[in-house]
């Protein structure tokens, strides 16, 4: 396919409590063994994209160690290329680190690159998709943009802040606005865009003249009537990760295998890098149900219906019920963990019980001792 | 090759007939391990750990999958710009005929030229199918303080089971004074590894010498280390403490599964200063159903278990599927355990599909079952 890919970040309406204090959304560990990030990167060159750019809001460290070279995504070492770009230079305030911000600073690689045609997707959203298709039928339409959207029925809790469109019967998007979940039927802009590359700079440059505050998708939103902006509906397993409930959710809903095998189809890899953790071990004394779990762990206590990321060690005794722990994470004897999202590295011991909600899981900060 | 100017060759050549349709299409090193593994990944990733980072790999009966498997050196961190892993089969050469690989010494000899290219100082002599974790570098370091021709690694082994091993007799100073290949009256119970360092210089001598000599296996136990031996060349044995074993059968293969479930096994794959590395499979994390039970177990990514399993091993991207028991198996890759099927003490070979209510191996069978086609109701 003969365009850049541009992977873009989210903007403030996706806010993550606490997991996201400490890296990007896009490098947030996601159903044990991936981060958010895989499945765009994954996408894109599933899709046959080679030349590949990762844009990184802040606290790139994570992405860089994470992504490396981009081999492991199947980029290939000499014919393609995966950039992590950012603003080198600090911005006076947060609200100024927009996606345009961020294009125009870099600008010089993305007029650099040789393919004609961009295909602009964020990394907060996680889904198995093949750009050819919708790639085709933006030739075939003629279109100037095509965006892609997700036609759901969640859109009173799910896709808040997102933007929804509006098309009319030849699917030419009319009208873009926020979802504030007041309306449960909504058409969800994916906010990926497919267009020629030279429209997109155009796009990017309008916007930063417009305001310094503007984000790619405003600009989108103001030329609808200008240009020829069409909608391609994606009917696979779409989610949006923009907040600790729903990152918790959408991790438990992919528990059930149906919903697994909708978001992980055959043939399309999703990619992600390898840690060389052994299998995992469960003593006799372990006692797992309904859950994922990664390599290297040690489980020695009771799982039930929770995601488990690598090497963690889950002590005798310990009831880890409908929970989501990270990477390294250690849960000490006869813990008792309801409804809670284990960072990174802590170590929880000593501890009787801790419960949350699905709507307000208790969250455990990275390296923190309790 | 520049830290420690020591190559490696790994003797991959080996058929392993006691591990029957496990090796029918597959070299031994190739056979799979502990769920996620293949014999070979464990010298090549002592290689890496150890810092050898040039590594040959001399390959022989059924080496497509073997040769295309280790030629991927990335996999082991072993694709560095003055090293690598290179593949080294039987070939045919100018005013030569073509000859199969006939002992582990011609082996090495008929890649001299390979070698001579490479000029290393020390050459570490592996065998492509044994598990272990070992540190070659301490080994040369060993080899250089003794000053030796050759060093060989040997375990200390219970007397009564010497005679089953190569048996090293020494002097005090761990200088080998005489090699009994399996001698009926052990002297000694240090046995042989294998695995081997030599001086260069003095083993390209011995082993051109070797070629020539018509009456010989072209054996290192048989020949080489004979040789060395008569000629008093100094020769070391170096003590390694720690597991190793020779999965050279059904039994001991399933045993040295098994030894991932003891917790006072010396083999520690969780170890994360020495890991052992291996193919990057893309699979999901392991799926434990609502219903399953899961218990003293090593499991791996990709395997969905939806009913039981009981001591044992299972394999990357393995099912077992609903009330179906796995109970003291060895459960391979791909391989896919249909519902209320029950398989007891059994290796069941990668990709082999065991039918629905289908029941394998017996509680109380002497040897381990090897299921290695798909198994249905008669």
């Amino acid at each position: 396919m003969n365009a850049l890919g541009i992977t873009s970040f989210e903007d403030d309406t996706a806010l993550i409590d606490g997991l996201g204090e400490f890296r990007p959304v896009p490098a947030i560990s996601f159903l044990g063994r991936y981060r958010i990030v895989d499945f765009i990167l994954s996408n894109m060159t599933n899709s046959g994209i080679n030349n590949v750019q990762v844009y990184c809001k802040e606290k790139p460290r994570n992405l860089f160690e994470h992504l490396g070279n981009g081999t492991h995504y199947n980029v290939n070492s000499k014919r393609g290329k995966l950039r992590i770009l950012y603003g080198e230079k600090p911005f006076s305030s947060p609200l100024y680190n927009t996606d345009v911000a961020n294009y125009v600073l870099n600008m010089q690689y993305i007029e650099a690159d040789p393919n004609p045609y961009v295909i602009v997707a964020p990394s907060y959203f996680v889904y198995s998709f093949d750009f050819t298709e919708a790639f085709k039928q933006h030739l075939d339409s003629k279109a100037d943009i095509t965006i892609l959207y997700k036609t759901t029925d969640e859109a009173k809790t799910s896709f808040l802040g997102c933007d929804v469109i509006t098309m009319n019967k030849n699917r030419r998007v009319t009208k873009m606005e926020k979802n504030r979940g007041n309306k449960k039927s909504r058409s969800v802009s994916m906010e990926a865009y497919i267009m020629e590359k030279k429209l997109f700079i155009e796009l990017v440059n309008r916007a930063a003249s417009v305001s310094s505050l503007f984000w790619f998708k405003d600009i989108v939103a103001d030329v609808l009537k200008e240009y020829k902006v069409y909608g391609y509906g994606v009917r696979a397993y779409v989610a949006c990760v923009n907040s600790l409930s729903e990152y918790f959710r959408i991790n438990m809903d992919l528990r059930n295998r149906d919903v697994l095998k909708s978001l992980f189809i055959n043939d399309w890899p999703i990619y992600t890098q390898t840690n060389d953790s052994c299998p995992t071990r469960f003593t006799e004394t372990a006692h797992a149900t309904g859950s994922i779990i990664a390599n290297g762990c040690l489980i020695e206590g009771n799982v039930e219906g929770s995601i488990i990321g690598r090497n963690v060690t889950i002590r005798e005794g310990a009831v880890v019920k409908d929970c989501i722990i990270m990477t390294d994470a250690y849960i000490g004897k006869d813990a008792k963990l309801d409804h809670v999202v284990v960072d990174k590295y802590a170590i929880v011991h000593h501890v009787k019980k801790l419960e949350g909600t699905d709507e307000a899981p208790v969250y455990v900060k990275r390296r923190d001792r309790i | 090759m520049r830290s420690n100017n020591m190559v490696a060759m790994i003797l991959a050549g080996g058929r392993g007939t006691r591990l029957f349709e496990l090796t029918k299409k597959v070299a031994k090193p190739a056979v799979h391990f502990g769920g996620k593994y293949r014999i070979i990944d464990f010298p090549l990733s002592n290689c890496a750990n150890s810092d050898v980072t040039t590594v040959g790999v001399l390959t022989q009966y059924e080496s497509i999958l073997l040769n295309a498997y280790v030629a991927k050196d990335p996999n082991w961190g072993l694709d560095v710009k003055d090293g690598g892993v290179f593949v080294l089969t039987p070939r045919e050469k100018d005013q030569e005929n073509f000859e199969v690989y006939q002992g582990t010494a011609d082996a090495i000899t008929q890649n001299i030229d390979y070698l001579d290219s490479l000029d290393p100082e020390y050459i570490l002599i592996l065998s492509g199918d044994h598990i272990y974790k070992m540190n070659y570098a301490s080994m040369l370091g060993y080899h250089k303080i003794k000053n030796a021709d050759a060093t060989i690694a040997v375990l200390e082994v219970p007397l009564r089971e010497a005679s089953r091993f190569g048996i090293m007799n020494t002097n005090k100073q761990d200088r080998i004074m005489e090699f009994e290949e399996k001698p009926a009256k052990p002297k000694s119970n240090l046995a042989s590894m294998g695995i081997y360092i030599f001086t260069y210089k003095t083993l390209r001598k011995y082993l051109v010498a070797d070629a020539k000599n018509p009456k010989s296996n072209h054996d290192f136990g048989k020949d080489i280390i004979p040789q060395y031996l008569k000629d008093k060349r100094p020769i070391y044995a170096y003590r390694f403490k720690g597991y190793w074993k020779d999965v050279g059968t059904i039994d001991s293969l399933w045993e040295a599964n098994m030894d991932l479930l003891d917790d006072n096994s010396e083999l520690d794959l969780a170890d994360p200063n020495w890991k052992i590395y291996t193919e990057d499979i893309n699979a999901l994390p392991q799926y434990i159903g609502p219903d399953a039970h899961v218990e003293n177990c090593f499991i791996t990514q990709g395997s969905v278990i939806l009913g039981t399993a009981k001591n044992s091993v299972l394999g990357t991207n393995c099912s077992i599927g609903k009330g179906a028991k796995v109970i003291d198996s060895v459960i391979m890759p791909g391989a896919v355990i249909k519902d209320n099927a029950v398989v007891t003490r059994c290796i069941v070979a990668d990709d082999v599909v065991v039918e629905e209510g289908v029941k394998c191996g017996s509680k109380n069978s002497e040897h381990i079952t090897l299921v290695a086609k798909r198994a249905t109701k008669e």
